[in-house]
């Protein structure tokens, strides 16, 4: 099996299992939806500054769901020490953080698109400029979920994780929060050009950190 | 017959507590070995060593001609660690959960569907491994172990919890081990049921073992200890 193989079979069974345990659409959704409920209760019922605020809303909500969904996607590995299975397989670390960063961010996809209808219907924003929307929105779930593998499997084997992994990775993933927030702004109200530079800073964050999981998940698994 | 385990003066440090305090074992092809002790005496983390999955501290190891001080994964493809816990994901079915251990092996769904046949898990193939019982949970253990065909098999308690069809095909793996050239270790507390398929027994009292390990294959059921 070559690389891509080996992380497909892990995306298919992290994959598989969600689809089985439905905590993506069962809790995760609906956790999102009430954040989403409680932000437009706790600022102002005045449609007009949701509307303003909507971006940061829709990412901060992204980035909590981002966190569940990673104790998820170690939780499972903890189980019956399935872990061990992993790293007994002979799988190639890179192959395995590529798979579970690939089924992370499929479900995180999922999530924000189910999302992106609640803050349509909810906060009146109109989506203008799609193109660099969805190209800000796929560059910054792969980086959220490159991110989250990477510290996922570095908390792995701590009691603490729950609570170590925020931590961690809050800080890391700003730049994500702030580029999505600003090019979902110029997507819905801005000039569309404004969008652009954080596509691409985006772009650049999620390679970077894709490249670094490649690299660092292996070793780290091994420590776990 | 060539070693496929050789450890001189092993240890392994769980923090900084000395859970294996200078072992020697050699296993040969085709063996089967008991490792006997008390609770606490370093039977599971010795197989740990052996699989790779926790690192020497002191001493030589040598497993299936890797050097454990310098390598611990190069040799994992091609042993299995069958331990107390299935490694399984409760939320796959059995099947399931057999043909991706197949899978991530490079064996086949037939090679996984086979050994599941083998182990009179078809009637549960379609259950998920969370809603099986304990003994059901070790044979999916011991399936997603042999379905890899290895070398050298590391076996922790498997006779807990199976019942006696269970506990009559594991003696069937161990008796046909040796004709097929599998090494077997095994971690047990039912000296009784291991003691007449195994080839010689190797003692851990406090994490060190009764000196070099001798015997052959084709030895008496206890060993001898060398001090």
């Amino acid at each position: 099996m070559n690389l891509f193989q080996e992380a497909a079979l892990i995306a298919g069974k992290d994959l598989r299992i969600e689809r089985r345990a439905r905590v993506v659409s069962q809790q995760i959704l609906p956790f999102g939806l009430i954040v989403l409920l409680l932000f437009a209760f706790a600022l102002d019922p005045d449609r007009g500054v949701l509307r303003r605020v909507a971006p940061g809303l829709f990412w901060v909500t992204v980035l909590l769901a981002t966190l569940l969904a990673i104790s998820r996607s170690f939780g499972i590995e903890s189980e019956n020490a399935a872990r061990d299975g992993l790293r007994l397989s002979g799988l190639d670390g890179s192959a395995v953080f590529l798979g579970k960063a690939a089924a992370l961010a499929l479900e995180l996809l999922v999530f924000e698109a189910l999302l992106t209808f609640g803050v349509v219907v909810l906060f009146d924003v109109h989506l203008a400029a799609l193109v660099p929307l969805c190209l800000a929105t796929a560059a910054a779930t792969v980086g959220l979920a490159a991110t989250g593998t990477l510290y996922g499997v570095l908390a792995a084997g701590i009691r603490a994780r729950e609570t170590l992994v925020p931590v961690l990775m809050l800080p890391v993933v700003a730049p994500v929060l702030l580029g999505a927030t600003r090019a979902w702004e110029s997507s819905i109200d801005g000039p569309t050009s404004d969008a652009w530079p954080w596509v691409a800073m985006l772009g650049v964050f999620a390679v970077l950190f894709v490249g670094i999981g490649m690299l660092a998940f292996g070793p780290l698994l091994e420590e776990s | 017959m060539p070693l496929v385990v050789r450890l001189r003066s092993a240890v392994c440090l769980l923090g900084r507590f000395p859970a294996l305090a200078g072992v020697d074992l050699d296993v040969a092809t085709g063996e089967v070995v008991l490792l006997s002790g008390g609770n606490g005496a370093g039977k599971t983390t010795l197989l740990r060593v052996l699989a790779g999955l926790v690192p020497l501290h002191d001493g030589e190891a040598e497993v299936l001609g890797v050097d454990l001080t310098r390598d611990r994964r190069s040799h994992r493809p091609r042993l299995s660690f069958v331990g107390q816990e299935a490694f399984a994901y409760d939320d796959l079915s059995v099947r399931e959960n057999v043909r991706f251990a197949a899978r991530i092996s490079g064996r086949t769904d037939a090679d996984a569907d086979a050994v599941i046949d083998e182990l009179e898990l078809a009637g549960l193939a379609d259950v998920r491994h969370g809603r099986l019982s304990t003994g059901q949970r070790r044979r999916l253990g011991l399936a997603a172990g042999l379905v890899r065909r290895p070398e050298l098999l590391l076996l922790d308690e498997p006779h807990a919890g199976l019942d006696a069809p269970g506990r009559a095909f594991l003696d069937g793996v161990l008796g046909s081990a040796g004709r097929e050239g599998t090494s077997v270790v095994i971690a047990s507390h039912e000296l009784d049921l291991v003691r007449p398929v195994a080839s010689r027994e190797a003692s851990l009292v406090n994490g060190q073992g009764g000196g070099t390990l001798t015997g052959s294959p084709d030895g008496s059921a206890a060993g001898e200890v060398r001090s």
